[in-house]
């Protein structure tokens, strides 16, 4: 089932970064793209549990700030070692400028 | 016997990580990891903190766990030590007897504790393995009173999470503050004083003269109560095996920074060998750091099966102590200037530059991972040999990005 959620406006991330958020108990990360388009995953690393929005974005790879795991964050795909569980990815569309995700409970 | 194919010795990070190299970079022959330890290949970072402050007791958190050796098609060899090398019939003989052809070698022997020597030594317990862990974590029983001897990495670890189980902690340092090699001073002053905060007492310049039953004597006097005691006084590479096999010798086993050693059918990797770093003009490194130890592997691995990979990873290290992250890019003692990059909450990065204006180094403090992206971005610049402009590094609000795509 849908759960649409606004996390922020369009601005308040700037291309090609991420932010951290947190909803019901729950933590997400919001990313940026530099093709202006924005994404959702978990908040946390697949490997040890660490917030991803501390870490790098670069093009379109999210690095975790512990122990530099990978991923794209359009797909939650891993990138190798050490992360080999994929992210969990959220749908995410933007209304009137401001981003909203599907956490979809 | 088998057909020789390639086989690593060391079931630590670097001989984990190369293991899966071998496969991700096509190898089909036969990849033979041993190691001599019993259990699965697994991640040491933990020990000093997780495995030890955590309620429950601690299950090893595994490199390779059985599926993937199997899928992996690797031959795990467990509880073997590599006893001598015949470069000549290019045969590993192990403890238990084995001997295990190869094609290619990689040694991944990792460092051993540094022991102490003095009266009461024994009394002492060291971290190297899961083992170890267990049995300073059983020791660390609420109130009792620790003595840490060496304030470096590991020591100070160990001293807040024997804080976290509520004992009673005395570091022992014998240099003129903790972290003498490892940070800058205004870093080490930071943590100093958060151990304090929670309790810790640090005594430094002070060396120890011998260890009681229930105290260690220091060498002005002096005596500590303590119950339970561990040392923490660096480490020394696992070279007995090459220096067997008369390979060369310089700092650890002598490698190229292809990681090949001195003979040219066995690389080496991780604590137990040394390099020349190109990026730092191929000064010779020693680097013992869980993500170097894994960049070094995955260079030996692609040039065994005949590349010519260079290892210019920048080294990059970090520490966890109380709620504090320390973080330490590239070679911040070759840095004759130092930019300080404050960031939020009282987090700050060293940046460190030599005579040419080159970034060299960057050392980090900061609570949770408030350091970490800034850092990481150091590293890349690093390793681009740029030379950041002073006055953009000393500013928190620039973006590093920027420089970086400059």
């Amino acid at each position: 089932m849908s759960q649409w959620i606004e996390v922020c406006s369009v601005d308040a991330i700037d291309e090609e970064d991420v932010m951290r958020f947190d909803h019901k108990g729950q933590t997400f990360a919001i990313y940026h793209s530099p093709d202006d388009k924005f994404y959702a995953t978990d908040g946390l690393c697949t490997h040890e549990k660490v917030h991803l929005a501390d870490g790098l974005v670069m093009d379109n790879i999210i690095e975790c700030p512990k122990h530099n795991g990978r991923f794209d964050y359009r797909s939650g795909v891993a990138k190798g070692a050490p992360v080999c569980v994929n992210l969990k990815t959220y749908p995410v569309k933007v209304e009137a400028d401001k981003v909203l995700i599907d956490t979809g409970a | 016997m088998s057909k020789a194919g390639m086989v690593i010795v060391g079931g630590g990070k670097a001989g984990a990580r190369a293991a899966i190299a071998f496969r991700e970079n096509g190898w089909e022959g036969p990849v033979t990891l041993i190691s001599d330890e019993a259990l699965l290949p697994y991640d040491r970072p933990p020990l000093s903190k997780a495995a030890i402050t955590d309620d429950a007791e601690p299950e090893a958190v595994l490199l390779l766990d059985k599926d993937m050796i199997f899928s992996l098609k690797l031959t795990y060899i467990a509880n073997a030590a590599a006893t001598s090398v015949d470069r000549e019939k290019q045969i590993v003989e192990l403890s238990d007897g084995q001997h295990v052809p190869y094609q290619k070698l990689l040694l991944a022997l990792g460092a051993e504790p540094r022991r102490l020597s003095l009266a009461g030594a024994e009394r002492a317990l060291m971290l190297r393995n899961h083992g170890d862990a267990l049995k300073i974590r059983l020791a660390f029983v609420p109130g009792k009173t620790v003595a840490i001897i060496g304030g470096g990495f590991i020591g100070l670890e160990l001293a807040a999470s024997a804080a976290k189980r509520g004992c009673k902690v005395t570091v022992i340092e014998a240099q003129p503050r903790i972290l003498m090699r490892g940070v800058p001073e205004s870093i080490a002053i930071q943590v100093h004083d958060r151990h304090a905060s929670f309790g810790t007492a640090l005594v430094t310049s002070t060396a120890i003269d011998s260890i009681t039953a229930n105290e260690v004597v220091l060498s002005n006097g002096r005596r500590i109560l303590a119950e339970i005691i561990v040392a923490g006084i660096g480490a020394s590479p696992r070279i007995a095996l090459a220096q067997q096999a008369g390979l060369l010798i310089d700092n650890g086993i002598a490698c190229s920074a292809g990681m090949q050693t001195s003979d040219p059918d066995i690389y080496a990797a991780g604590d137990c060998c040394s390099f020349p770093h190109s990026v730092f003009g191929n000064a010779r490194v020693r680097l013992e750091a869980w993500r170097s130890a894994s960049d070094q592997a995955v260079v030996a691995v692609e040039n065994m099966l005949g590349g010519s990979a260079t290892c210019m990873a920048v080294p990059w290290f970090w520490s966890d102590q109380h709620d504090l992250t320390l973080q330490i890019a590239g070679l911040p003692h070759l840095g004759t200037a130092t930019v300080n990059r404050p960031g939020k909450d009282g987090a700050f990065i060293l940046c460190h530059l030599n005579a040419d204006g080159r970034l060299v180094g960057a050392s980090g403090i900061g609570q949770g991972n408030a350091i970490a992206r800034d850092v990481r971005l150091l590293e890349m610049l690093i390793g681009k040999g740029a030379k950041p402009d002073h006055a953009l590094l000393a500013d928190g609000n620039a973006q590093l990005k920027a420089l970086l795509k400059a």
